[in-house]
């Protein structure tokens, strides 16, 4: 895990099942991103996998996190879906859900404990294909420029 | 994709399984989320449930991504296919490599796989506790009428952790005060807040509030336990057929040295603090609410324990929690030996088909995914449960099927006289006034986990001690590497590795080819748990655990919650999906 005192407090999350083709997105891209960005951006690069509450506290710790996920937004596949900060829900409004931790859980438990990051982004990409295997589809593994140009631009924003 | 996210409460059945006269049908959809999406089925009549089904409605085959991998990498495909299992996943893969292949591991390597799955056991009963199961029986709303004195009085006299002050109930409940004000509830909002089944005062309510924030901080600290073991990077990156990849080092810098021991055992004296001063108090305060609880959900009453946490090697006769099934509710007698051939998962009522006919079932080593769908195409209201119904398959031993768990490995334990179990079983059940046969039920599950939670934290100084013993009498081996190379390899061989995750017995089973994985099954302890019925026609266990639940408004299920809960699904699987159906984006983002 992230140590508690670590000195960096602006993190670019990658979230996703790596088994399940385009629910990985979030891990491929975090992969591509850091090769591509590390030099340029002294952030901390984090494949959060699905680990759910255990990420709460890099979510409590950190000023600035950039979050990338897969998304199903209706569009066409690799299509790119940004929110920003006030935009992405706490909650999603299903009964029962209270008792499951999903990583919008995690965010609505910082949030209540007054530790939420100051600046938040998550850019989303339309998911093709969840069955099982390592592969993003061609239309997602497209979507990866993109995706770096955006989060560049996100990134530079929280160095100036 | 199909809509998974919409609950449905409702009555109707337009193209399922007829209900009877008199009857009425609850539909829980999605209940948890556990390789896929739980949905529970039930007949209710006269204010009782009078017939279930478990279902799961999505499909995973994640097995087929490891067919022609390298053996020795597999544990990192498999610590992937759950959040919350990263290391019990990743010790059955290693484990299953080193059966097949006769691998011995040097004891320190034993001894870290113990700390590090003690660890995952203590942090996820809490957790499930606090944040999974505790809101089936407390009220957040009813928090808000608490009197903070009182709630400090109350605090005081179960226990002597410090954050008791009637200012520090106070300021919790003008938190929560604060979010109900706001409007939206956030992570509280839609439970059955106001249902009569809730019975706790509202300073036992309050008091549990405070806990649920609490326990998140003591988690934050507590996971660099894995951190210390594990390495830096969220996942474990230290597992490794024939060992760990950590060295041992008493002058190392990255290594298990005697600062990693000090830290080890500070971590072991907080989560001890914690286990006994607020887990068990609170676990006890709220159970003795709800008694009633040990008169339902009995379910099977039969239990399964593959044991773990090996004394020497990974010898299963040498396992601390040890080995054995338990038929019939049956714990008057020591448990009967596990057979593994006798495992056999079967079909019938699930969407497989198997190549030679689904009335038989096959063992783990032979198993088939071959998925066959024949539900209703969505939106439907209700499954055709007279016919295959679910994506989980149906493990039975010797056809039976089997509960997993911690009350299964506590009853083993207790069965085979193991006189720290036995100890803590009878303080818990004196303090709550109730005799051996209570803990076959719903609350029989929160206090086993309650139970085994104590007994672990307790037993994890040990292994550290020998740890540190080792270290400094210059025993600093960790891996094995002398059967690495496959060259060293037979041209085929198969295994099997277990471990006991803290949700329940889970089993991988491995087949090699000159080199190459060529099958690989696992079986979780949820497939157990939530499995659907066989081709006996037998219910799965939480199945027959809800029959006879009271549900005083079947609209508002909460006693259902309770029951399924107790038996901790797994829920993590599809942690990372971010759902904005309904927001103002213009869009109906909802993620898979």
């Amino acid at each position: 895990m992230i140590p508690a005192d670590y000195p960096n407090s602006k993190v670019v999350l990658g979230l996703g099942n790596l088994l399940l083709g385009d629910e990985g997105f979030g891990i491929h891209a975090i992969q591509y991103l850091q090769v591509r960005g590390s030099e340029q951006f002294p952030v901390e690069w984090v494949d959060g996998g699905v680990l759910g509450l255990n990420l709460l506290p890099l979510v409590e710790e950190c000023s600035h996190l950039l979050v990338l996920d897969a998304v199903d937004a209706g569009q066409a596949g690799g299509a790119l879906v940004e929110m920003a900060k006030d935009e992405i829900p706490l909650y999603n409004g299903m009964k029962m859900s209270e008792h499951q931790v999903g990583f919008q859980e995690v965010l609505a438990v910082a949030r209540f404990r007054g530790r939420y990051p100051t600046y938040l982004h998550m850019i989303g990409v339309q998911s093709v294909n969840l069955s099982p295997g390592t592969q993003l589809s061609p239309a997602v593994m497209a979507a990866l420029p993109a995706v770096y140009q955006r989060a560049t631009i996100i990134l530079k924003g929280w160095f100036t | 994709m199909p809509d998974i996210y919409i609950p449905i409460v409702g009555k109707d059945s337009s193209n399922g399984t007829p209900i009877p006269p008199g009857s009425s049908r609850i539909v829980i959809d999605p209940l948890t989320r556990i390789e896929g999406h739980l949905r529970i089925e039930a007949n209710v009549e006269a204010g009782k449930v009078t017939d279930a089904w478990s279902a799961s409605t999505m499909f995973r085959g994640i097995e087929t991504i490891l067919k022609g991998r390298d053996p020795r990498e597999a544990w990192l495909f498999t610590q992937r296919i759950c959040g919350v299992c990263t290391t019990v996943h990743a010790i059955s893969s290693v484990r299953a490599v080193e059966d097949a292949l006769g691998i011995t591991i040097p004891d320190n390597a034993r001894l870290v796989r113990n700390l590090l799955e003690a660890a995952q056991f203590v942090q996820d009963h809490v957790i499930h506790f606090f944040h999974l199961h505790a809101l089936d029986w407390v009220d957040v709303v009813s928090a808000l009428g608490a009197d903070p004195a009182q709630t400090s009085a109350l605090a005081r006299s179960i226990s002597p952790w410090p954050n008791s002050s009637p200012e520090y109930f106070s300021g919790v409940r003008s938190r929560l005060q604060g979010l109900v004000d706001s409007g939206q509830l956030s992570l509280f909002a839609n439970g059955y807040w106001g249902h009569p089944a809730y019975i706790l005062p509202a300073e036992g309510n309050l008091l549990a509030v405070a806990h649920y924030l609490e326990a998140l901080d003591w988690q934050r600290e507590f996971i660099k336990f894995h951190a210390l073991l594990g390495g830096k990077n969220p996942h474990p990156q230290t597992y490794l057929v024939g060992g760990m990849a950590i060295p041992v080092n008493p002058a190392g810098n990255r290594a298990i040295n005697p600062q990693v021991i000090a830290q080890l055992r500070g971590l072991i004296s907080m989560a001890t603090d914690f286990v006994t001063q607020v887990y068990i108090p609170d676990l006890k305060l709220i159970a003795s609410f709800y008694k009633d609880w040990a008169n339902y959900g009995a379910g099977v009453g039969n239990f399964l324990s593959y044991g773990d946490f090996p004394s020497s090697g990974n010898d299963p006769n040498s396992y601390w929690l040890p080995r054995g099934v338990i038929f019939d509710g049956n714990i008057g007698v020591p448990s009967q030996p596990l057979d593994q051939q006798q495992i056999k998962e079967f079909v019938t009522r699930s969407w497989y088909s198997y190549s030679a006919g689904d009335s038989n079932g096959l063992h783990p080593s032979v198993g088939e995914t071959q998925p066959t769908y024949t539900g209703p195409q969505p939106p439907y209201d209700n499954l055709n449960v007279d016919g295959k119904y679910s994506w989980l398959k149906a493990p039975r031993y010797n056809g039976n099927p089997m509960e997993v768990g911690p009350l299964a490995r506590m009853l083993v334990a207790y069965t085979n006289g193991h006189e720290r179990v036995r100890a803590l079983v009878n303080e818990m059940l004196g303090a709550l006034g109730l005799g051996p046969e209570a803990l076959i039920s719903t609350l029989g599950r929160v206090a086993a986990r309650g139970i085994e939670t104590s007994l672990v934290v307790e037993q994890m100084g040990t292994w550290v001690d020998q740890l540190e013993a080792n270290m400094n009498s210059g025993n600093l081996a960790i891996h094995n590497g002398a059967l690495w190379d496959p060259s060293t390899w037979p041209a085929t061989a198969s295994g099997w590795g277990t471990t006991e995750a803290p949700r329940g017995a889970l089993g991988h089973w491995v087949n090699i080819a000159n080199g190459k994985i060529e099958n690989y099954q696992t079986v979780v302890a949820t497939t157990w748990n939530g499995s659907p019925r066989d081709a006996a026609g037998l219910p799965g266990p939480f199945e027959a655990a809800l029959i006879g639940t009271p549900i005083a408004d079947p609209a508002r299920p909460v006693e259902i919650l309770r029951t399924i809960h107790a038996f901790d699904p797994c829920m993590a699987c599809s942690v990372h999906l971010v759902d904005a159906r309904g927001k103002p984006l213009g869009i109906g983002v909802t993620v898979h």
